[in-house]
């Protein structure tokens, strides 16, 4: 029977694979084939991950509090305290 | 019509009347998935038939452009291969229907690369990549359908079957091609079927079906002899340029 599939698509070189959506699919195999013709059928990528979505583990939305609001006060973390030189790029 | 004409149409008319048979599929499909795949081949197989066509009127001198070629002729003007024309049935013959046809436009696209007609090799260039994914998704079909439950496999060699008769007719060679085959026009189409032969055999084979065990050899269509599928299919495909002749939306 088909299965859920999570699909990630890397659009081009350089930059990293992003999640699209979700398909269902008999096996890796032909996710990767389905993924490749509901998701890239206009050119939008050069390379596939399909993740079995049993397979993935996620956030629990109960344990949001505690997860993310502890950051919202710690403006120290993000790195805007020193001058970045202009020869620096990709920051 | 003249003999270059007459090839460029075998090739748009087997690209033109199978991209009609698979959009047939669309949103009837086993799942959402395998709707956009079958017509993501039938497109591929659209754009194929245009050029082919397109090429076909330009060859022939009479001012028919692409659209002429496909609303405007009848069933015997058509010169397509019989297999291409035949109702889908169930998923598995489609598949079984897409293995063989695939396996051989793979193999003939392949060899009119090098065709000494210009628009012929540009248009088999541009195809083999498409055609390589089209006997690709046929082939791990095959092997999940038949290989799979009894249900499937009983099916599957029902496709097999049911289709096989109709692919030697994809082989033949006459006069016409002969002539063409000398001057670097066309392929010796006789040439591909031992290597077609070869790959669906071992398909069929690692996916536990039987190589059915028939002489028998469909034939008529490269004259436009064809089974009363391909009027029906012309119905509907012509229907609305008919009667609204130059149609755009």
């Amino acid at each position: 029977m088909s299965e859920l599939w999570e699909v990630f698509v890397r659009s081009r070189r350089g930059l990293s694979h992003q999640h699209v959506g979700s398909l269902h699919a008999p096996d890796a195999r032909m996710a990767l084939r389905n993924a490749r013709d509901v998701y890239t059928r206009r050119e939008e990528g050069v390379s596939i991950w399909v993740v079995p979505a049993s397979e993935v583990t996620a956030s629990s939305p109960d344990e949001k509090d505690a997860f993310f609001d502890p950051a919202a006060d710690k403006p120290y973390r993000h790195p805007t305290f020193y001058e970045v030189p202009d020869e620096v790029k990709h920051l | 019509m003249r003999d270059e004409a007459v090839y460029a149409l075998r090739l748009g008319d087997d690209a033109l009347v199978l991209a009609q048979r698979l959009s047939e599929w669309s949103a009837r499909a086993p799942e959402l998935e395998e709707d956009l795949a079958l017509t993501n081949v039938a497109l591929d197989l659209l754009g194929q038939a245009r050029q082919l066509l397109t090429r076909a009127g330009e060859l022939e001198g009479e001012g028919r452009d692409e659209d002429d070629l496909a609303y405007l002729r009848g069933d015997r003007e058509f010169l397509n291969a019989l297999i291409v024309e035949q109702p889908n049935g169930d998923f598995a013959r489609t598949i079984a229907r897409q293995l063989m046809f695939s396996t051989y436009q793979l193999a003939l696209y392949d060899r009119l690369r090098d065709s000494a007609d210009p628009v012929i090799s540009g248009v088999a260039e541009k195809a083999v990549k498409e055609v390589a994914y089209h006997r690709d998704h046929a082939r791990e079909w095959t092997l999940r359908l038949g290989d799979g439950t009894e249900e499937s496999h009983r099916r599957m060699q029902e496709g097999v079957d049911w289709m096989w008769p109709l692919a030697a007719e994809l082989f033949e060679h006459d006069a016409l091609a002969e002539r063409l085959v000398a001057e670097g026009i066309a392929a010796d189409a006789r040439e591909l079927r031992p290597a077609w032969e070869h790959y669906v055999g071992a398909v069929l084979e690692e996916a536990t079906l039987e190589r059915p065990d028939t002489s028998y050899a469909a034939t008529g269509g490269r004259r436009g002899e064809h089974s009363e599928a391909l009027g029906h299919l012309l119905a509907v495909m012509q229907s609305t340029h008919r009667a609204y002749p130059g149609a755009t939306w």
